[in-house]
């Protein structure tokens, strides 16, 4: 492991002192990049691990299928991260995603929560998914051109998530009285953990006109988010937040059992291909 | 146990535009509670390669279809009529751009 | 009426009746000018019958035929292998859709079939009692499993129900894929460290007799096969299929460097085919019976997904009433 490669901070160690600034600056600069790519793919591939899960599991044959695709959407947005991320820090997707360990992760809480039932699953989608469209959105016009080119094809996937997510919690919300009360109690679960995604770091100042400030994306998310509550009779939980830590190496407790399965086989065969 | 068997979402047929300038054709059908879910099943279950371009779904009931017993009213009828067809004319064979 | 999807009620518990003698003499006819019947045909009711049967077995065995591999989604060694395997059992997810599809234009009700499944009285391919504890396991099964099927599915895309052969088409189309992934994850252990060599190889010879099986008992002990060729619902006999699989699969094993656990296996220059060895019956009749390794586990799980989803079948129902209410309100108030 290498920890410092993904390291917020600018490498400042006496290796570097031989280093011309400005390359210097570069390499910090690329190290910021890096981090960044993890915090988004890192989300991508969590939340598809989970999806992943839901596979024979689904309420409905149709459902299983539908959310396979997103499953699959979110890979695919992993895959891209990673792949970038990779190519900065001299390492590949798999590398990335294989032989880190959960402190090396730099997702969200939210992601990382156990599957739960089906309204969590709604839940979870609803909300990332509406943090995402801004994110995307936003990303589309960023001066890192790789980048923009992930987030204009990602906006596309995710927006439809977000309808589909819709959708259901408008149905389950709105359906019977069990129903209604399964969605509250996930929204509930889940609400503590939605402001980590929207809290400011030093690391996309550092990356400005890149990187956006998820605290921007409060607003709009959360109307979006609001909007669709309304229609499905459910209600703002009026829960605390909690701590998170998911962007500097803090994870979630649910992480690093996730990853021991995800990583078994890869691990148990270090340098194989497959 | 299983349960009750509850009651089961009901049935819509999907059809789907392959590409512009084509029609939509039947592609088969799917189970939704709703005309919005049936959109969205249909185009994960049907469209997955890139089939489509455009999605009608149709509630299984709302489809009007003609009875195997009334085949021979409607449609043998058309069978004698060789003069709608371009081959019924001969007289005008070898003559160019007829 | 309804187009090709009749009200399942309305054959009544009977079955719908035999055909008149006008609907038998055209159901012969269009059979013998190799034809495909419809939906709304009149046919004999042993035909409805024996397509329910088979078509839902067919559906049956494509959803339950998604855990074994859907065992490795979470732990697949790559992400590139993790696309694929996700794509490849939403594949199967949308397979059984499709079968069930064909089953409901002959009035079966897709509730009816899954409660079958759920309680133990609809049978599905015995194959997929069989466990996968390896990663290798997911490239037997492309190879072997999906490359059986495929064989036997070929000529159903010319089987005499047009629904079915409709679907069967589709799903060869989108089967093709399934195999091929299974050759290159095998050919990849294949060449890879020893270690995985050996998985390849231990997976292989665990999975080429079923396999084998797939194809259903010899000619001789498959009662309802003659009537299915009659029908040309089945189009070749269980054991010609078995012989084109085994012709296709030895060469396939070369490329692989894998070698298949049959000591009797040669070239047999006099047929032009490979012989093979006799097939161990007894074991699959005791896994069709339910003794196999995972058949409780395989219909538990599907019970389970489906009951755990009962809540949110019904809300979706409830749901869609109270929206239709509304707008008919609505409607009205605007009146």
């Amino acid at each position: 492991m290498t920890p410092q490669l993904v390291s917020a901070t600018a490498p400042n160690g006496a290796d570097h002192a031989a280093v011309p600034s400005s390359r210097q600056a570069d390499m910090a600069d690329m190290a910021d990049m890096a981090e960044y790519l993890l915090w988004l793919g890192d989300d991508a591939l969590v939340s598809a691990q989970r999806l992943g899960e839901w596979i024979t599991n689904a309420p409905e044959l149709e459902e299983d299928v539908a959310l396979g695709n997103i499953g699959l959407d979110q890979l695919g947005q992993a895959r891209a991260l990673l792949s970038y991320a990779g190519e900065l820090l001299g390492r590949n997707e798999d590398e990335l995603a294989y032989f880190r360990d959960d402190v090396d992760f730099r997702c969200t809480h939210l992601v990382s929560l156990p599957r739960g039932d089906f309204a969590d699953a709604v839940v979870r989608l609803l909300l990332v998914g509406a943090y995402s469209e801004q994110l995307y959105a936003a990303l589309t016009t960023s001066a890192d051109e790789r980048l923009a080119g992930i987030a204009a094809k990602a906006i596309k996937e995710v927006r439809y998530h977000v309808e589909h997510a819709a959708g259901w919690a408008v149905r389950l919300g709105d359906g019977t009285d069990e129903s209604h009360r399964r969605m509250q109690d996930a929204l509930n679960r889940a609400w503590p953990y939605l402001d980590e995604l929207f809290d400011p770091h030093p690391l996309t100042d550092h990356l400005d006109g890149i990187a956006v400030d998820p605290a921007t994306l409060k607003e709009p998310a959360l109307q979006r988010i609001t909007a669709v509550l309304d229609e499905a009779t459910l209600t703002v939980p009026a829960t605390q937040r909690v701590a998170g830590g998911g962007r500097d190496g803090r994870p979630s407790e649910h992480l690093g059992p996730m990853l021991a399965v995800m990583q078994v086989l890869a691990r148990a065969h270090p340098g194989a291909s497959w | 146990m299983s349960g009750s068997p509850t009651a089961e979402w009901p049935l819509w047929e999907v059809f789907v535009r392959p590409g512009r300038g084509l029609s939509h054709v039947h592609a088969g059908s799917l189970h939704a509670a709703d005309a919005e879910m049936a959109l969205g099943n249909a185009r994960d279950l049907y469209t997955r390669r890139g089939e489509g371009v455009s999605i009608w779904v149709v509630a299984s009931t709302d489809i009007h279809a003609s009875s195997p017993d009334e085949k021979d009213s409607l449609f043998d009828p058309a069978a004698d009529k060789p003069y709608r067809h371009p081959t019924f004319y001969t007289a005008s064979e070898g003559v160019p751009n007829l | 009426m309804h187009g090709d999807h009749a009200p399942a009620t309305s054959a009544g518990p009977a079955g719908p009746a035999e055909p008149s003698a006008s609907g038998q003499s055209s159901f012969d006819r269009v059979i013998a000018g190799d034809g495909r019947i419809e939906p709304r045909d009149e046919m004999p009711d042993d035909y409805r019958k024996s397509l329910i049967r088979q078509i839902s077995q067919h559906a049956h065995s494509e959803i339950i035929g998604m855990q074994p591999e859907g065992n490795w989604i979470t732990r697949a060694p790559s992400l590139h292998r993790k696309a694929i395997l996700m794509a490849k059992v939403q594949d199967e997810a949308g397979h059984g859709l499709y079968l069930y599809s064909a089953a409901e234009t002959l009035g079966a009700s897709r509730e009816d079939m899954m409660q079958a499944l759920l309680a133990g009285k609809a049978r599905y391919s015995s194959i997929f009692n069989y466990p996968t504890p390896t990663w290798a396991d997911i490239g037997a099964i492309g190879w072997l499993v999906d490359g059986a099927a495929i064989c036997n599915q070929v000529p159903l895309c010319r089987a005499s129900y047009g629904p079915y052969a409709r679907a069967m088409i589709r799903i060869c189309k989108e089967e093709s894929f399934h195999q091929r992934q299974g050759f290159e994850i095998l050919l990849t252990l294949s060449r890879g460290t020893p270690a995985q060599h050996e998985l390849a190889q231990e997976a292989v010879n665990r999975w080429y007799a079923p396999s084998l099986m797939m194809f259903g008992p010899p000619d001789a002990d498959s009662p309802n096969s003659a009537k299915s060729m009659a029908w040309k619902i089945k189009r070749f006999s269980n054991d010609e299929l078995r012989q084109r699989f085994v012709d296709m699969l030895v060469p396939q094993a070369q490329a692989l460097g894998l070698t298949l656990p049959d000591p009797d296996l040669r070239w047999n220059a006099e047929r032009g085919h490979y012989d093979f060895g006799e097939l161990d019956w007894s074991e699959f009749k005791a896994v069709l019976a339910g003794q196999g390794q995972c058949n409780v586990q395989r219909v538990e799980h599907r019970r389970r997904a489906h009951t755990e989803g009962a809540w949110v079948r019904e809300a979706a129902m409830a749901h869609a009433a109270k929206k239709a209410a509304r707008q008919q309100q609505s409607a009205r108030g605007a009146a």
